[in-house]
């Protein structure tokens, strides 16, 4: 079946809906998600969004600038830094505006929590910059921006799963071919522009705080159409997931007093960090506990520690530290207020680990986060496709399936969600923009072709192979070589070993033959995405011989300005090898410093 | 250990109705039902056929009948339900294949209450604000992550599908006790038809239904008192 949108989105979550939104003011548009709106990932986001706003303290957008290119260990663009910081906080005003619940100060405004990373730029301490509701700040985002979708009549496409990027023999993006998962029918939408929002990829780790859905099919199918992908060596591994599960833990209970203990009772990190401590960028946690573990001192000498928040502790290490109230009191916690503001990790913790976070500590590792890495785009949301950044045209992504990039080789905290916002909002501008003032593109002939020989070839392999096995593989295999800590050693292993496994790839076997709702078909041609997305990540990690933010090389422990001050690019070729190019990355703002916290 | 599950299951290209499949697997005691399910589904059938997503109790995918109740998959541990599982679709919605029910009724329930803020009043620069204890006014129906758990638990919602159910009306009291919202009036008026709230018996089968622990017949009851009194405070 055939649909002409003046703007296709792909995705609904903070920045597919937030893109939809803008795009529908001025162009017929349509969002297509492979699932309902409200069950997208970024629902899952829990301690706050980032903005300077100042409601508690002192604060500045310059200070969040600042702040996030540190903690991007400098990779960031620092133009596309500064308009997300910038645009951060009437972005979170016209939350507000739309409905959002969030908490309040005592005089009414929106409450603000200290977050990692997050600091006052002269004093160097914590600063109250997440603006939260409760730790369930995404789903209320998820769930506004959704409604005012509703409010304003969106178009959703809702369940049918993008599969392939059309791009015509001009170089035009025309749209993208989509399977209808209750039908199993392929449906082709015509579009002048195309919007990317589909998220991420961590279910290439086994320990992973990210949905099953998080397959990376955007980053994919783009990379297959010769769009490169950048930067994939850095993904974030979160410091505290729950043990073995990986479900998150947010950084939000740090905010509000945690602190992390080793198997000797020790609170480790101000060895690391003695500035901020407990409240340092994520990358330099995770190396911590990973350091901790590897010398013997997890908990019973085992591959986790724990993370803290009972009020005891948290009000002995806060009388250490001095740490205050606004009005000078010392904080003090009790078991009531981690009830009001940790609502759901609470809950987390004693569903999963029948553990009371008031009463006992919660056993943490870990847990593969976040890609900083994906479509490489300029600061309109325009996809670029060079090293010089030349851009696809009608071409559009935005949120962790694209790569600004704002995050560098490591995100902060609450920066996922503003750049869901402010990136979605320019996305839907620009795209509607772009599709008034183009003619239609012409489409490809046969555009379903591709997919449906793909879906046919899965569908009916004489192979013997499961997914699940390859699947698992490749779990465990990324999760020991491509980890928090990497050599060259690993990392070469790593790639030759992801070839074998999409050798057996060629050659599943599915049990179900049918059309529809055949999730089965669907799951094996995701596990495919994921193979290409786990190639390239562990390929790129094999050639930066450096360590910078989140990519930590113990045979290139230092950063290294001089050679790798560089974005990544990746392109598949005819063969199926990768190809790697760099760009430059864009200064203006602070020189790269020697980084601590 | 091994653990014993049954599964409802209807395949639309092959079955003319419904039958029962039993499966046994080794499971944890800390696994989830949702992980029992992946199990099955990886390594014995693969065309076993449910949702999921998110897989710790916020996306609202996997809300299923497990042993009876209407719980999410992602969010009952094999510890709490023992070795004997059984396991079926929602009630009260279009089964499409196995575990995976219509959801577009239940969302056009959803968006027959208006759901979002209704205030034409242009903002002010900076936020409105909003007092703690106002905030805190409807902050329980804030949780609902539209599982559909309440809805299809309902006996009155089984009787008449009509009825617009008590995640809508969850849904619509997040509103109607916001102090920012100037729709309570609407809203209250879609709630006093005959659909609405009144087919609420108070058989609080929602309460126990609810993953996120909304006491949900206690909001039913806040708005069918403001339908009363005409007032919201």
């Amino acid at each position: 079946m055939l649909h002409r949108y003046d703007v296709i989105v792909v995705g609904a979550g903070g920045a597919g809906l937030m893109a939809a939104l803008y795009a529908s003011q001025g162009a017929k548009t349509a969002v297509i998600s492979k699932l309902y709106p409200t069950r997208s990932h970024t629902g899952t986001a829990q301690g706050g969004i980032g903005a300077a706003l100042g409601n508690l303290e002192e604060d500045h957008p310059e200070w969040h600038i600042f702040d996030t290119i540190k903690g991007s260990d400098y990779l960031a663009d620092q133009d596309a830094v500064k308009v997300l910081c910038e645009e951060a906080v009437d972005t979170v005003y016209e939350l507000e505006h739309m409905g959002l619940p969030f908490d309040r100060t005592p005089d009414g405004r929106i409450a603000q929590r200290p977050f990692g990373g997050h600091t006052n730029n002269v004093t160097k301490k914590p600063v109250r910059r997440a603006c939260h509701a409760a730790d369930r700040t995404g789903h209320m985002i998820l769930q506004t921006v959704y409604q005012q979708c509703i409010k304003n009549h969106v178009t959703f496409f809702d369940e049918y799963q993008v599969m392939d990027l059309l791009v015509n023999d001009q170089g035009q993006t025309a749209g993208v071919v989509a399977l209808h998962i209750d039908s199993g029918e392929l449906h082709t939408f015509h579009a002048k522009s195309t919007v990317f929002a589909t998220g991420g990829f961590g279910r290439i780790w086994k320990i992973t705080s990210n949905a099953y859905a998080l397959t990376g099919d955007g980053p994919a199918v783009a990379f297959r159409r010769g769009v490169p992908i950048q930067d994939m060596e850095f993904f974030q591994f979160h410091p505290t997931g729950i043990k073995g599960l990986g479900i998150l833990i947010t950084e939000g209970v740090r905010g509000e007093g945690g602190v992390l203990i080793n198997g000797q009772g020790e609170r480790f990190m101000p060895k690391y960090a003695p500035t901020v401590k407990d409240l340092a960028s994520r990358d330099v946690v995770s190396r911590a506990i990973y350091l901790e573990i590897r010398e013997g001192r997890g908990i019973n000498g085992q591959d986790y520690v724990y993370l803290d928040v009972r009020p005891e502790t948290v009000n002995r290490y806060s009388d250490e530290d001095g740490v205050k109230n606004l009005d000078g009191t010392p904080r003090h916690i009790t078991a009531a207020d981690i009830e009001k503001k940790l609502p759901d990790i609470a809950d987390f913790c004693r569903t999963y680990l029948g553990v009371d976070p008031v009463k006992q500590p919660m056993p943490i590792q870990p847990t593969a986060h976040y890609a900083m890495g994906g479509i490489p785009t300029d600061v309109k949301a325009q996809v670029v496709i060079d090293s010089v950044n030349t851009p696809l045209p009608g071409f559009y992504a935005a949120g962790e399936c694209a790569c600004v990039s704002v995050h560098g080789a490591n995100r902060l905290g609450t920066n996922s969600l503003v750049d869901i916002l402010v990136f979605g909002r320019r996305a839907g501008q620009h795209a509607a923009a772009f599709a008034a003032a183009t003619d239609w593109p012409a489409l490809p002939s046969e555009p379903e072709a591709r997919v449906r020989a793909e879906l046919e070839g899965i569908r009916y392999s004489a192979g013997i192979e499961s997914a699940a096995d390859i699947r698992r593989d490749m779990r465990n295999l990324m999760m020991d070589n491509v980890g928090v800590y990497r050599t060259a050693e690993l990392l070469t292993d790593a790639v030759a070993r992801l070839r074998a496994l999409k050798e057996r790839f060629k050659r599943i076997a599915i049990m179900d033959k049918g059309q529809r709702w055949n999730t089965e078909l669907l799951e094996a041609w995701e596990l495919g995405c994921l193979l290409d997305l786990a190639e390239v990540t562990a390929t790129v990690a094999g050639e930066r011989q450096e360590s910078r933010g989140a990519h930590f090389r113990e045979d290139y422990p230092e950063r290294d300005d001089t050679h790798w001050l560089k974005h990544s690019l990746a392109w598949i070729q005819p063969d199926g090898s990768i190809r790697l190019g760099y760009k430059p990355v864009t200064l203006g703002l602070y020189q790269p410093a020697k980084r601590t916290y | 250990m091994k653990v014993k599950i049954k599964i409802r299951r209807f395949n639309p290209e092959k079955d003319r109705k419904p039958y029962w499949a039993e499966y046994t697997v080794d499971a944890e005691p800390a696994d989830r039902v949702l992980d029992v399910l992946v199990q099955i589904k990886g390594y014995q059938d693969g065309s076993l056929t449910f949702r999921r997503s998110c897989a710790h109790g916020i996306c609202g995918s996997d809300a299923l009948v497990i042993n009876g109740r209407n719980r999410l998959a992602c969010k009952v541990l094999v510890r709490d339900v023992g070795k004997d599982i059984v396991v079926e679709p929602l009630r009260g919605l279009p089964v499409i294949k196995d575990l995976t029910v219509d959801m577009e009724p239940f969302f056009r329930k959803y968006r027959s209450i208006l759901p979002f803020l209704i205030n034409d009043e242009p903002p002010p620069h900076i936020e409105r604000l909003q007092t703690i204890e106002a905030r805190a006014r409807f902050d329980e129906t804030t949780k609902c992550i539209l599982c559909a758990a309440c809805t299809t638990s309902c006996p009155s919602f089984w009787a008449n599908d009509s009825y617009v159910g008590p995640a809508a009306i969850v849904q619509a009291h997040r509103f109607i006790f916001d102090d920012r919202d100037q729709g309570a009036q609407v809203r209250l008026a879609l709630l006093a038809e005959s659909d609405g709230v009144w087919r609420c018996r108070t058989i609080y089968n929602c309460v126990e239904a609810c993953p996120r622990e909304i006491d949900i017949t206690r909001a039913i009851g806040e708005v069918k008192k403001a339908i009363l009194t005409g007032d919201v405070d």
